[in-house]
């Protein structure tokens, strides 16, 4: 009966989760291509130090620290998790306790010692954004949701370790009483680091059928928590878990400085300059219909919209940001914030009302403002500090497009130093003629 | 010092072709501060018998502001007619004293069809002095001095270049002080991305100042740039903080001109 209720959660849980990560594939997939295949061990080696070995964290070491220990629990905790699974669809007890004998409770103590550590890493986290208001945590397009989102993430992840405890604390006092449906032996303890002690703190004063409804609850609770996060992630920032890793492999390994060149502008380009272009010849009819530049998210790359997916809302870019930090509106986190939002509502539009429906709105104008656009010095800073290879930069440049290519609007100064430019080959009304002047001046 | 320019059209006409193109750029041919590091440049090409040129009234602006501001048409008509020019001479190599050229020489103008070893100044003199071309021996001039380098974006994270300069500094027997900001934590001076050709947006603060506190609050005498935008901001960024007594604003070449006496 346990068995089939443990199948059926786990099946709901896992389909629900992989039916909403394929819309997010989906949304993904609405962007422009944009060639980041081959180089693989170079991918390879960025993915390694960057998202598995946190390597760009580590410039602010108090949260790369503390990071760790929630990432490093996360990831071995799912040995613990393994186990749940096994015992659940066999209906045995600590099914792997027997075959690894030592390993086992060695295992276990490494999970429980990461997770106590785990535990005070975010309590802190907590404390950090909502007692010690770090800026950065608390900006503008922090307030409602992210905000919420965030604090959900720690309380869910205080609720998942303290289930942990629950369960093997619990066990463990049924285990020195004898009464521990484990198949460990007899002993006067398990000998897991923390539950031997915190087990009997807490638990000692229950009956022994109390203690095995309080080890279900740990047991079960930890089930669910997992499943609910699992399906909650597709919702939040806390995504990034999972993306983190394709979207370091797919990483940008040019120079942060090259731009791409417009293939579409270069064909224009060359007819312009090719003397003997035709100039009345229809264009061929292989030239795709295309905007300049990105009005929405769907003229954007489909790199751009993992990015998007990926953002954890750290708000690194935000505060190295030259533009951010003397008080203007561009904030490249809210740039990769708006990027998601807006994919996700035309995600759902389109797979609602078919894939060329349009709602009338857009990423440019309902979302981000050309205020926040033309303030970008295009530095870079905000790509070298994202810790998962973000790069807003490029969002902010093909939006600008947009607006100059497309729709001719351009600050006064700067369309004055176009047509500068266009005239006399210099952004200033110096003539050409003139270049060589400075070799006779004294 | 007479200054010896020779242009890619002469050497022509002469049969001859230099081995480096000099890409002196806009700022570089018209700005009356950044012509002061043209001329440093070329004094120090000229004492190591360089064999260069220049391009002269056939250079044009490389586009780099065009594309930052989103006008990718104007960037590209720039990026080809300059290929023309340049595949024209047959150039192989080019340096140039702006890191926005530089980047958009290096990084864009391949894919267009312009492929050259591309260099920044400052890479260019420390290869002048490792192979013993240009000899800084017991220069005094600033001998002990505190200098900050500020890095340029376009030259730093762009590029990933920031030893070259610091290496010259170094020659240079001065004391280098680092920013709390610098490398590829550097912060911009504002002038990046077009800005330089408009007024930055609504906010509580100019960048340049800014990012000329972070240099005074290291107590330099100098601040180093490698950027004729960087060198114009910084320049103003002193010139609000009222400290054009104390310090001063030098290109590396500059620092290096003066230091070998040229």
């Amino acid at each position: 009966m346990s068995i089939l209720f443990f199948a059926l959660i786990a099946l709901i849980g896992l389909g629900f989760f992989s039916y909403n990560v394929w819309k997010i594939r989906y949304n993904i997939n609405l962007g422009l291509p944009t060639d980041r295949s081959g180089q693989i061990g170079k991918r390879l080696k960025t993915m390694i130090l960057v998202a598995f070995g946190q390597q760009k964290m580590f410039s602010r070491p108090i949260p790369a620290l503390l990071h760790l220990c929630l990432y490093v629990a996360f990831v071995i905790t799912q040995v613990e998790l393994f186990e749940i699974f096994a015992d659940g669809l066999t209906g045995e007890h600590r099914l792997f306790s027997s075959g690894l004998g030592g390993f086992y409770t060695f295992a276990i103590s490494f999970i429980e010692i990461l997770s106590v550590a785990a535990f005070f890493a975010t309590i802190i986290f907590l404390a950090r954004r909502n007692l010690l208001k770090l800026p950065r945590l608390n900006m503008k397009e922090m307030i409602g949701w992210p905000t919420k989102d965030a604090n959900l993430i720690l309380i869910f992840e205080l609720i998942l370790l303290a289930c942990i405890f629950t369960m093997n604390g619990a066990d463990e006092v049924l285990f020195q009483r004898g009464e521990s449906h484990a198949s460990m032996g007899t002993g006067d303890s398990f000998g897991f680091s923390v539950s031997s002690f915190l087990g009997p703190l807490l638990f000692d004063g229950l009956s022994t059928g109390n203690l095995h409804i309080v080890e279900r609850i740990g047991w079960w609770g930890h089930l669910f928590m997992v499943l609910g996060f699992l399906n909650y992630l597709p919702y939040s920032k806390h995504f990034h878990i999972l993306l983190a890793f394709p979207n370091t492999y797919y990483s940008n390994l040019e120079k942060k400085g090259k731009f791409n060149n417009m293939p579409s502008v270069t064909q224009e380009v060359k007819l312009m300059m090719d003397p003997n272009a035709d100039p009345y010849a229809t264009a061929p009819e292989t030239t795709p219909p295309s905007r300049f530049g990105a009005k929405d998210v769907t003229d954007l790359s489909w790199k751009n919209l993992m990015d998007a997916y990926t953002c954890t809302e750290c708000g690194r870019c935000t505060s190295s940001c030259p533009a951010n930090i003397t008080g203007k509106l561009l904030s490249p986190r809210k740039i990769m914030m708006d990027t998601r939002d807006r994919l996700a509502e035309v995600g759902e539009s389109k797979r609602k009302n078919g894939i060329d429906h349009e709602d009338g709105k857009s990423l440019l104008g309902d979302y981000i403002t050309e205020e926040e656009l033309w303030a970008c010095t295009s530095c870079n800073a905000c790509v070298d500090e994202c810790p998962v290879n973000i790069d807003p930069l490029s969002i902010i440049i093909d939006l600008r497009r947009f607006l100059v290519m497309e729709e001719s609007k351009i600050p006064n100064e700067l369309a004055g130093m176009l047509t500068n430019i266009e005239n006399n080959g210099a952004p200033w009304q110096f003539s050409q003629n003139d270049r060589l002047n400075w070799a006779n001046e004294e | 010092m007479n200054l010896h320019v020779p242009t890619m059209a002469e050497m022509k006409a002469k049969g001859e072709n230099p081995e480096i193109l000099f890409w002196v750029g806009c700022s570089g041919s018209f700005d009356d501060r950044a012509k002061k590091i043209t001329k440093a440049v070329v004094k120090i090409l000229n004492s190591c018998k360089v064999s260069f040129a220049v391009l002269g009234t056939e250079e044009s602006c490389s586009g780099d502001p065009a594309k930052r501001a989103g006008n990718e048409f104007t960037y590209q008509m720039q990026a080809m007619m300059n290929i023309e020019v340049l595949n024209g001479y047959d150039v192989k190599k080019i340096v140039t004293a702006c890191p926005h050229c530089f980047n958009t020489l290096k990084n864009e103008y391949p894919e267009l069809g312009g492929d050259y070893e591309v260099v920044h100044h400052t890479q260019l003199i420390q290869d002048l002095i490792n192979t013993g071309k240009l000899v800084l021996e017991n220069s005094q001039s600033f001998k002990g001095k505190k200098i900050t380098f500020h890095d340029p974006c376009y030259l730093g994270r762009a590029n990933d270049v920031y030893e070259a300069p610091r290496k010259l500094i170094e020659k240079l027997d001065a004391e280098l002080v680092e920013m709390k900001r610098c490398k590829s934590k550097g912060l911009c001076c504002g002038a990046g991305g077009a800005q330089m050709f408009k007024e930055a947006e609504k906010g509580n603060k100019e960048i340049n100042i800014e990012r000329t506190e972070d240099a005074i609050e290291t107590a330099a005498e100098i601040i180093a740039t490698g950027c004729p935008f960087c060198n114009t901001m910084m320049t103003d960024g002193i010139k609000n903080a009222e400290k054009e007594g104390q310090v001063k604003v030098l290109d590396v070449a500059e620092l290096i001109a003066n230091a070998a006496e040229l």
